[in-house]
């Protein structure tokens, strides 16, 4: 049989996707669309005392303007989907628009709506909003001190929950010969999808339905929750999201202004649309990770590594976005101890309210957090050991041996070989001469240093079971329906909803290989409630190992099915009938055969089945996970640092990955490039600032730095493949791991060429002026320090 | 003001186009709200993205930085004019090389990858990823980008050896 996964099979989306053709939610038209704009408030905190909407009203081509007491009695709050358990979580009322107190610059106030977006935009020009302004805070370590402004009155001291995991430490940590501590600050980063959000809701009064086009990735839980927010039944409620321009994780959230214009539209009778302008993407859209984090490492002095205990101040913004209590929770605290065998292990999380826009996932959501803060700890502690950290890594990884591993926090590793991921990144990169090569650069003074990230992370969410036992408010299974037509040509509807990543095509080739079809004759639909029954979309690098495992199921169903059929008009026992690119035939007489587009047509024109058999082949499937799954790898990273300017320079990256069974390589390498970028993005340059105002002062691309092509070298990418045992495909998840081992593995780098200055650790971003200054303050005191 | 509309003619994908429009009109909208063309996207405020790059009078413009009526009169191709009886090679090898993936940025990039090929400077790595400072990507890592435009940029000699060939030989 041709080999089909395994190939870097072209992708069926661009076929589209090149041409223009693409169907993205701000390209919708529809007749008599009107258009929504949504007056945001200046202010991080506020009381709302008046707002005057008539001037705007009166405007020429303005339908109607609202603000947030028209509509808070008429539709439900914006719900926080996921409630660790034993957390004490507190809800944090979040109306669709603010109407006594605004909490973050950007909260809707008021909506107008219009015949364009140009007159919709004046008019809301024209909205007189009055507010009297209040403290703010915008810090997590400072909003949860007493006395700190309260962002939500009945929320003390902000801590909108206090999860805890692992064991009391204490004695260890009092025995142990060496303890390495360090505070991190995990910087706030803006996803920076490059389409916007976009949302365009039409209300069909005479059915009571409703179908909202939508920039977002699951839809059914969109449906699932703008069901109980707009009380409209969830079968009149359809969601539709074809072409999504990425969304990192900033487009699972469930959003007020989806809200907005789905109300307005039932309200207008008219189909409303509505799409954000990069500024509201910047002060709306959810943000990612900013944490404060104090970390401590035990561990002995030849470097076995003994207890790691984390304690984490999450900054959740004003509000608790969708899924946001789950992503500084379950997907960081338990996977601290990254790849290593560590024994011992605690984490303790606040997640603290601020007056800053929600924070909710963002590529790789936790684990980036998690594999940061001990890849940083494994290199400080070898240099308080004196070992070499490549040395404490290989000394202290878990053994191929020793899986399938459960950590100290009861998360069991799936399956792995990471030091064979080392040796792999060792023949790319050779460490010896490299370290030659430092020394003798350092004598010129240049500075060249070098990273490592040996990363484990855990995704594939995930089992049902354990959603519920986390608290994650829905089902992590997924759904496949594999419809095969009269002619033998394919559809394959998906409850996952990718918006980039390539399923149209790997799903596709999961399809032809198993039905022994060409790929062509596949196509993958997804992204529509109307014609998927049920899914939970596309985040957490679920998409293949969950959505393709469902489809897998859904092919062995029409293959049995299939071999019935051909076994019935060949007049022998099904037992006898052997399948082989795309002919069954009988065993042993290979040229008495039915082929799979043969057997369709039986199976459809029904006029000689197997006695009971119904009619039709097609094959749905329910995959509910066995357990998460854990892609790892080896990263290297050599910078160059400029003593004169605090220019740091990426002179080379080294990836080896191994993130399971490859359906696609250039899919996945292209997953990798991305994640890199966005990870060494936060490394070097990305980062979010607020004023003590709570203004966001890095708004726009001009003062955020999402990275450029010239930024980078060319990328040396490699593959080692464990699969996993958890999923019959044996698959791992790609979409994140770039973005998760990357960044620790920079700042290694970057504190390996700045060891002669004797510079411990600097916050990220690592940019020139803040390492041009950490060097000159090393260069001024080195007299006073030195004996 | 607002109602006041100004005539424009422009030639778009080969097609002479008349149309009264509001002065303030963006060249980016005027393509997308008033003709249809939704293939160029808006990805900023700021002119930093390129998402709405096009080409006008060949130039690689961002067209959410044009009033439609500075356009006037002038030509203009957008990714919906590359294909004509074949893909135009910057589409064939942005599928070839994994140049996109959600595919938002890229008619922007494809647009600017045109405008590079039919301007004969250097097409080398480094050179194109200086070239690209005008795009934002978030999913490619730009990478497999640079290897489009040079894919590109093999596909267009190949194109022109064979079609010379066929001249040579009288055939075509």
């Amino acid at each position: 049989m041709t080999q089909v996964m395994g190939q870097a099979v072209k992708r069926h989306e661009d076929i589209r996707l090149i041409r223009g053709q693409g169907q993205y939610t701000d390209d919708m038209k529809l007749p008599g669309m009107v258009y929504a704009y949504i007056v945001r408030s200046p202010y991080a905190h506020a009381r709302i005392t008046e707002i005057n909407t008539s001037r705007a009203a009166s405007m020429p081509g303005v339908v109607a303007v609202f603000t947030g007491r028209d509509v808070k009695d008429e539709v439900g709050l914006i719900p926080t989907a996921w409630i660790p358990p034993d957390a004490d979580l507190k809800v944090t009322p979040h109306s669709v628009l603010a109407y006594d107190e605004v909490r973050y610059q950007g909260d809707g106030v008021a909506v107008v709506i219009a015949e364009t977006p140009y007159l919709a935009q004046d008019a809301a020009l024209a909205v007189d909003v009055k507010y009297e302004s209040l403290p703010v805070v915008t810090d997590p370590f400072e909003a949860q001190k007493d006395g700190a402004p309260q962002v939500h009155t009945d929320i003390p001291n902000n801590i909108a929950f206090h999860w805890k995991a692992g064991e009391n430490l204490d004695e260890i940590f009092a025995g142990a010969e060496v303890v390495v501590k360090q505070h991190f600050r995990q910087q706030r980063l803006i996803p920076s999808a490059m389409e916007p959000r976009s949302a365009l809701a039409q209300y069909h009064a005479a059915q009571g339905e409703l179908t909202l086009w939508a920039t977002t990735q699951n839809p059914h839980i969109h449906r699932l929750l703008m069901s109980g927010i707009l009380g409209i039944p969830e079968h009149k409620l359809r969601v539709i999201a074809i072409d999504v321009g990425g969304a990192f994780g900033s487009k699972i959230a469930c959003y007020p202004d989806e809200v907005i214009v789905s109300w307005a539209s039932k309200k207008l009778n008219r189909p409303v649309k509505w799409t954000e302008t990069r500024q509201e993407n910047f002060q709306v859209t959810t943000h990612g990770r900013d944490h404060v984090q104090e970390v401590e490492l035990a561990g002995t002095r030849d470097g076995q590594i003994q207890a790691i205990r984390v304690k984490t101040y999450a900054n959740m913004g004003a509000y608790l976005s969708t899924a946001a209590p789950g992503v500084p929770t379950i997907l960081f605290g338990l996977i601290v101890n990254g790849a290593y065998k560590i024994p011992h292990a605690s984490s303790e999380v606040l997640g603290v309210l601020t007056h800053t826009t929600p924070v909710d996932a963002y590529r790789g959501a936790g684990r980036p957090e998690a594999t940061f803060l001990v890849e940083r700890m494994v290199d400080l502690y070898a240099g308080a050991v004196q070992m070499d950290p490549l040395k404490v890594r290989e000394k202290n990884l878990i053994r191929h041996e020793d899986f399938p591993y459960t950590n100290a926090f009861g998360l069991q590793y799936d399956s792995g070989n990471y030091q064979e991921t080392v040796s792999k990144a060792l023949q790319i990169f050779d460490y010896p001469a490299f370290r030659r090569e430092q020394e003798t650069l350092r004598k010129q003074g240049k500075y060249i240093g070098v990273g490592f990230s040996t990363y484990v992370e855990m995704c594939g969410l995930g089992p049902s079971e354990v959603a519920g036992a986390v608290g994650f408010q829905g089902g992590l299974w997924e759904s496949a329906t594999v419809r095969v037509h009269p002619t033998g040509k394919v559809s394959v509807f998906t409850g996952a909803s990718p918006h980039g990543q390539g399923e149209e095509t790997t799903f596709a080739q999961i399809v032809a290989e198993e039905l022994g079809i060409p790929v062509d004759d596949i196509e993958v639909i997804h992204g529509d409630t109307a014609q998927i029954a049920m899914g939970w979309g596309t985040y957490g690098s679920r998409t293949t190992a969950v959505g393709g495992a469902a489809i897998h199921m859904a092919n062995e169903k029409i293959l049995e099915k299939a071999r019935k059929i051909a076994a019935h008009k060949l007049e022998v026992n099904e037992e006898d009938v052997t399948y082989d690119s795309g002919v069954f035939s009988v065993r042993g007489l290979p040229s008495k055969g039915v082929t799979f587009q043969e057997a369709a047509l039986d199976a459809y024109l029904a006029w000689n089945l197997p006695p009971g058999m119904e009619p039709a082949l097609e094959g749905t499937a329910f995959y509910n996970p066995k357990n998460f799954t854990y892609p790892f790898g080896a990263h290297i990273a050599v910078v160059s640092v400029d003593p004169e300017t605090g220019d740091v320079k990426l002179l080379r990256y080294v990836a080896v990955d191994d993130v399971g069974r490859i359906i696609n390589p250039m899919i996945v390498e292209g997953q990798i490039h991305g994640g890199l970028v966005q990870g060494i993005g936060q490394a070097l340059w990305e980062g979010a600032e607020f004023d003590n105002q709570g203004q966001l002062v890095t708004g726009s691309f001009l003062d955020y730095t999402v990275p450029k092509a010239r930024f980078f070298p060319k990328f040396e990418t490699a593959h080692t493949e464990t699969p996993s045992p958890h999923n019959p495909l044996g698959v791992k998840g790609v979409g994140e791991t770039g973005a998760i081992a990357s960044t620790p593995c920079i700042v290694n780098a970057v504190m390996d060429a700045l060891r002669p200055f004797d510079i411990q650790d600097l916050p990220m971003p690592l940019t020139p002026q803040k390492v041009w200054q950490a060097i000159r303050q090393a260069q001024t005191k080195e007299p006073a320090e030195s004996k | 003001m607002a109602s006041q509309r100004i005539p424009v003619t422009l030639t778009i994908n080969g097609q002479k186009i008349v149309r009264d429009i509001e002065p303030r009109t963006l060249l980016v909208h005027f393509l997308r709200d008033e003709l249809n063309l939704t293939g160029t996207h808006v990805g900023c405020d700021t002119s930093q993205c390129g998402a709405c790059t096009i080409l006008l009078d060949n130039q690689a413009v961002k067209s959410c930085t044009v009033l439609a009526i500075q356009a006037d009169g002038s030509e203009i191709v957008t990714v919906e004019g590359l294909e004509q009886e074949q893909l135009h090679p910057i589409q064939e090898a942005f599928r070839e090389k994994h140049g996109l993936q959600c595919g938002f940025c890229t008619p922007g990039a494809m647009m600017l990858g045109a405008y590079l090929l039919n301007h004969n400077g250097p097409l080398t790595e480094e050179t194109i990823r200086e070239q690209l400072d005008g795009l934002l990507c978030r999913c490619t890592g730009y990478e497999n980008i640079v290897r489009s435009i040079q894919r590109a940029n093999e596909i267009m000699n190949e194109r022109q050896n064979a079609q010379q060939a066929a001249r040579a030989t009288g055939v075509g």
